[in-house]
């Protein structure tokens, strides 16, 4: 860079050059070293602050707040460093004002000081959300000593706060606080705590930890406003209502690059103050430098690379630039006892594989991303020894194939080129290594088990447990099956993904048995080998966790298919289809006048009777469902389900009412079992009819529950299908009036919900249980129907809110409206886009 | 030459394992998608197979199953994933301000298609 030799020296011969600085901060006084190192004799050097002190180590701040370190500890540059070295140190009073025709700048007390080179270091300003009662007494934000002066009062005098940010200084801060005696609630706006610096598995452990050291957090939280009691800070309310007691907020949502007066001076800014690789800004004399430049499109909120700019900075002023290139950052979390490392990218990518490592019992979660034999990504949870090894890796972008095997486990094993073949290092396992940690089997046990014909793994987990638990030993007792029986190993029962060794079965017990709460829950514990699943696993493990705690377990909406996520079938064009529900398929002229009017007002392409006894409405765009469904719901009209995995439809015939054959009133109990079981979530959709009497108009011979009049009675059947593969169902049962048919149909859903394998029908179920396993279910135990029909009953209080009328009020609106629009009009002089905001 | 960027939405706008679409006038749209993991990507909202809305799909480590017929597609290259064959545009993005931008000539292209 040329452009700074361009100055003319404007000062007395022998006098030196002058160096003005903004900013008394991290960046200023580090930059103001490293020029010092270069040429100690060259510039008067005059340090404006507006902070009122000397420069401290601002990342400190937590360990202070925290009560772990005092203010002197963590000073930089005392007094004496700036005397000593000729610095005059302007605190307590900011610049206002830049005049670059003059070269000078000003104070707010009026102080005027020239300039040869000016160096702005403004750091950044903490983002405040702009919410009714951000300005009350009470509100503060976490960037300088006076805010955690401000903490510290309110810590003394007052017992909840509400910390709104679950980032890096948010946490700190909450953990800060919450070491100082106070009651905290983190309030954070995505679905994972540091979702910048940690994926979804690390931000489960850490939320996990905070809980449990007594910090409530809520994600996915949106703050609407902090409420006012007695002109203080009494509150926060969120956008879904709730509202939280707090007497101090603290706002940690982000930081802003501070270039407004670099700005109104005139210089290049765009998120940050522009600066080039020597760190000089569209002036030439003027220099930037820390939190408040963008460098090549870059800002940053860490020091690390504020160093690689000091050093670039003071180069380039010294005329033997080196210039700087942009930094790879890391992050740890400074919470004690926390253990977090995260760096480099682990969003993934094309060629990009995971390596996952998961210790359910010692809380241990490491993830490094290799791409082209290189590491470019890590996040390490409970066990950060090896960060700064994969930093290293990952700054020097080593080429790590050779490594590759046991890069997971740490430089101590993988540095070492102890490569041994996996399998011989196996064998040469004594009998008494342990192999199953959680159930304590040993290696001999495991060999005894196979020789004494386990041959496969599930055999080998049902006889001796090991790699029951947590599975994370699968690897070592599939290996011993290999080396002990060849190639005569036994494909094990199907898991239910590739992203894990556990099948249905499995997963379901540790749900219940282990109390399992969620999904990253889940595959922490049972050591998934991907981050986030799949499509196969992600929508069962969602269903399972659903079954098992009802009322307590949060629907996630990204494990749900499109059909279910919406409420409406998704079509071949995009478009999707709406059925309301019909009770037993009965309906009248409001409904069917609500229909109409639904079909010409949205231009709906076809109308079809369905073979369920319902009326589908198709080629509605995903933004008219919620206006669709309002006009439904207004004729009383709520979600027919007919995209779920769960109850569909009850079909029934006219029966005893009207035709001369009915023996029961098939439709009045077709409406009743219909109305106990909607809005069910099942492991696969799920159909019944009612029969009047055996000719069985309704069909319900070939539905998963049906039900056939009789003079004496109600024949119950199950297991019926019709599609691909046909099958009429079985008769479970007799009974003699409707209560009992009800009790026991809500019995039967229940077994089919806590046992089938998500995305089994009742037909295949009952074949691969047998008809006697049910029967034995239900009858053999007196107690069985009615403790499995109240188990149903419970869950379905709170299954029976209307989607439909929930999305009609506005819920996930983002579900149903693009995020951008853009119009390419063809003006005069070529193409040009316009934006428009998001409908 | 360096793109020329148009700003879409916040990156608030899409929750991390979802997607949002924006329609272009006189061309196909765009799906956005936010993975678990943090990225962002572009990609013309229509599968390779037949068409689908990927943007409905299921959103998973890179990559997203179909609605319609569940094919694996990569957010990255907009590849089909396995065994399946055929490959969906992508559109080049950025993240700036906090705010999600694409790239105005691809988009322009995909007009012009
Ligand atoms: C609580 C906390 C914890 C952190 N933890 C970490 C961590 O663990 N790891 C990490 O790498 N980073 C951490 N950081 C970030 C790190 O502190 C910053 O990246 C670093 O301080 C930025 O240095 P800077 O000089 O650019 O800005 P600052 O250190 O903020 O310095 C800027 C200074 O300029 C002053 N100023 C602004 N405008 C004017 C004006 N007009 N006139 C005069 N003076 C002005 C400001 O008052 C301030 O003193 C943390 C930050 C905080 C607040
Ligand atoms: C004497 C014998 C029968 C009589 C009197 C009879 C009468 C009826 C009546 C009155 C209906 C209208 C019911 C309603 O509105 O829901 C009906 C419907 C129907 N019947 Fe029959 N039926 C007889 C035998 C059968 C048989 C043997 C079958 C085939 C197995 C059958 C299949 C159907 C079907 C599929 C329907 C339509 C049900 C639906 O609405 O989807 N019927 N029948
Ligand atoms: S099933 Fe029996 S009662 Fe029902 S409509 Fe058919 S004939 Fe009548
Ligand atoms: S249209 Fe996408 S899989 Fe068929």
């Amino acid at each position: 860079m040329n452009r700074q030799t361009s100055i003319p020296a404007l000062r007395h011969a022998d006098a030196k050059e002058r160096l003005v600085v903004i900013g008394n901060g991290m960046a200023g006084c580090r930059a103001v070293e490293e020029i010092l190192a270069l040429e100690p004799d060259r510039w008067a050097i005059t340090i404006f602050g507006a902070e009122p002190r000397v420069n401290y180590n601002r990342i400190m701040l937590s360990p202070v707040l925290a009560g772990e370190k005092s203010f002197d500890e963590i000073v930089i540059n005392s007094a004496e460093w700036y005397s000593d070295n000729g610095i005059t140190l302007v605190s307590g009073d900011p610049v206002v004002h830049i005049d670059r025709a003059a070269q000078q700048v000003v104070s707010r007390a009026g102080r005027i000081e020239s300039y040869d080179r000016l160096l702005i270091a403004t750091g950044s300003d903490p983002f405040v959300i702009p919410v009714p009662g951000k300005d009350l007494p009470g509100v503060v934000t976490f960037r300088d000593l006076d805010d955690v002066e401000t903490m510290l009062a309110a810590a003394e005098a007052s017992s909840k706060a509400v910390v709104i940010g679950g980032g890096l200084l948010g946490l700190e801060a909450a953990h800060g606080l919450s070491l100082r005696g106070m009651t905290v609630t983190v309030v954070h706006l995505m679905p994972t705590l540091m979702e910048r610096q940690l994926d979804e598995a690390a931000g489960y452990l850490l939320k996990s930890e905070l809980e449990a050291r007594g910090m409530t957090i809520l994600t996915g939280a949106d703050t609407a406003e902090i409420v006012e009691i007695d002109g203080h800070v009494g509150g926060v309310r969120l956008k879904d209502g709730t509202e939280i007691p707090a007497d101090l907020v603290v706002m940690a949502v982000g930081i802003r690059p501070n270039g407004a007066l670099a700005k109104a001076g005139g210089l290049e800014v765009e998120r940050g103050i522009i600066v080039d690789d020597d760190m000089v800004t569209s002036d030439p004399a003027i220099l930037a430098v820390g939190e408040c430049v963008q460098h090549r499109g870059a800002c940053y909120g860490l020091v690390a690379p504020i160093w690689e700019m000091c050093r670039a900075l003071a180069a380039g002023l010294a005329a033997q630039p080196k210039g700087y290139s942009g930094s790879v950052t890391s992050t740890k979390l400074k919470v004690s006892g926390v253990d977090l490392f995260s760096a480099g990218d682990f969003s993934g990518g094309e060629g990009c594989e995971d390596i996952v490592m998961r210790d359910a019992a010692r809380g241990i979660y490491k993830r490094v991303v290799v791409r082209d034999d290189k590491v470019i990504g890590v996040v390490l949870y409970g066990d950060t020894q090896d960060g700064n090894w994969y930093f290293d890796l990952l700054r020097q972008q080593q080429d790590v194939s050779d490594i590759r095997e046991a890069l997971i486990f740490g430089q101590a094993f993988a540095a070492g080129g102890a490569l041994a073949d996996p399998n011989a290092a196996v064998a040469a396992l004594s009998d008494d290594a342990e192999i199953c940690g959680c159930n304590g089997v040993s290696k001999g046990k495991v060999v005894a088990c196979i020789n004494g014909g386990a041959a496969s793994l599930d055999a080998v987990r049902a006889g001796c447990k090991a790699s029951a638990s947590c599975g994370s030993c699968t690897d070592l007792v599939e290996r011993l099956l290999a080396l002990t029986l060849g190639d005569a190993v036994e494909e094990s029962a199907k898991t239910i993904c590739g992203c894990t060794s556990f099948g249905h079965d499995d997963v379901r017990r540790a749900i219940v048995e282990r109390g399992f709460r969620s999904i990253p829950e889940v595959m922490q514990e049972l050591h998934w080998s991907t981050p986030d699943g799949c499509s196969k696993c992600r929508p069962a493990l969602n269903y399972y966790l659903l079954c098992a705690w009802p009322g307590e377990y949060v629907d996630d909406q990204k494990s749900r298919f499109v059909n279910e996520r919406l409420h409406a079938n998704i079509q071949k064009d995009g478009t999707y289809s709406v059925v309301p529900r019909m009770w037993g398929g009965i309906t009248n002229p409001r409904e069917l006048r609500a229909i109409a009017d639904v079909v010409e007002r949205y231009d709906a392409r076809m109308v079809k009777v369905t073979g369920g006894q319902r009326l589908d409405i198709f080629g509605i765009r995903k933004e008219d469902l919620p206006a669709v469904w309002a006009d439904l719901n207004a004729a009383g009209m709520v979600s027919g389900h007919a995209y779920g995995k769960s109850l569909r439809t009850v079909k029934t015939c006219v029966g005893s009412e009207w035709c001369r054959f009915g023996t029961q009133d098939s439709t009045g109990l077709g409406v009743k079992l219909e109305q106990m079981s909607w809005g069910s979530w099942m492991p696969h959709k799920f159909k019944m009819a009612v029969s009047g009497c055996p000719r069985n108009c309704a069909e319900a011979t070939i539905k998963d529950f049906g039900v056939v009049c009789v003079d004496s009675g109600y024949e119950l059947h199950i297991g019926g299908n019709g599609g691909i593969k046909v099958r009429a169902t079985d008769l479970l049962t007799r009974v003699a009036t409707e209560e009992e048919a009800l009790e026991h149909c809500a019995a039967f859903v229940q077994l089919y919900r806590e046992d089938a394998w998500y995305l089994e029908r009742t037909a295949p179920w009952l074949e691969r249980k047998g008809l006697a396993w049910i029967k034995a279910q239900l009858y053999d135990d007196p107690g069985a129907v009615k403790a499995l029909a109240s188990r149903f009953l419970y869950s379905q209080q709170f299954m029976q809110d209307d989607p439909w009328a929930q999305r009609a009020a506005g819920d996930r609106a983002d579900l149903h409206s693009h995020v951008g629009r853009i119009t390419a009009g063809p003006p005069p002089g070529g193409a040009r886009l316009a934006m428009e905001p998001a409908e | 030459m360096s793109a020329d960027w148009v700003s879409v939405c916040g990156v608030d706008a899409i929750e991390p394992g979802m997607a949002g679409t924006v329609p272009v006038d006189g061309a196909d749209e765009i799906a956005i998608f936010h993975t678990s993991g943090g990225a962002f990507y572009a990609l013309v909202n229509k599968c390779p197979h037949k068409g689908g809305p990927l943007s409905q799909g299921i959103v998973h480590g890179d990559s997203v199953s179909c609605p319609l017929h569940n094919w694996r597609i990569s957010l990255l290259s907009g590849q089909a994933l396995g065994e399946d064959k055929g490959c969906t545009p992508t559109i080049p993005l950025k993240i700036e301000a906090g705010q999600v931008w694409l790239d105005r000539a691809a988009i322009l292209a995909r007009a012009g298609a």
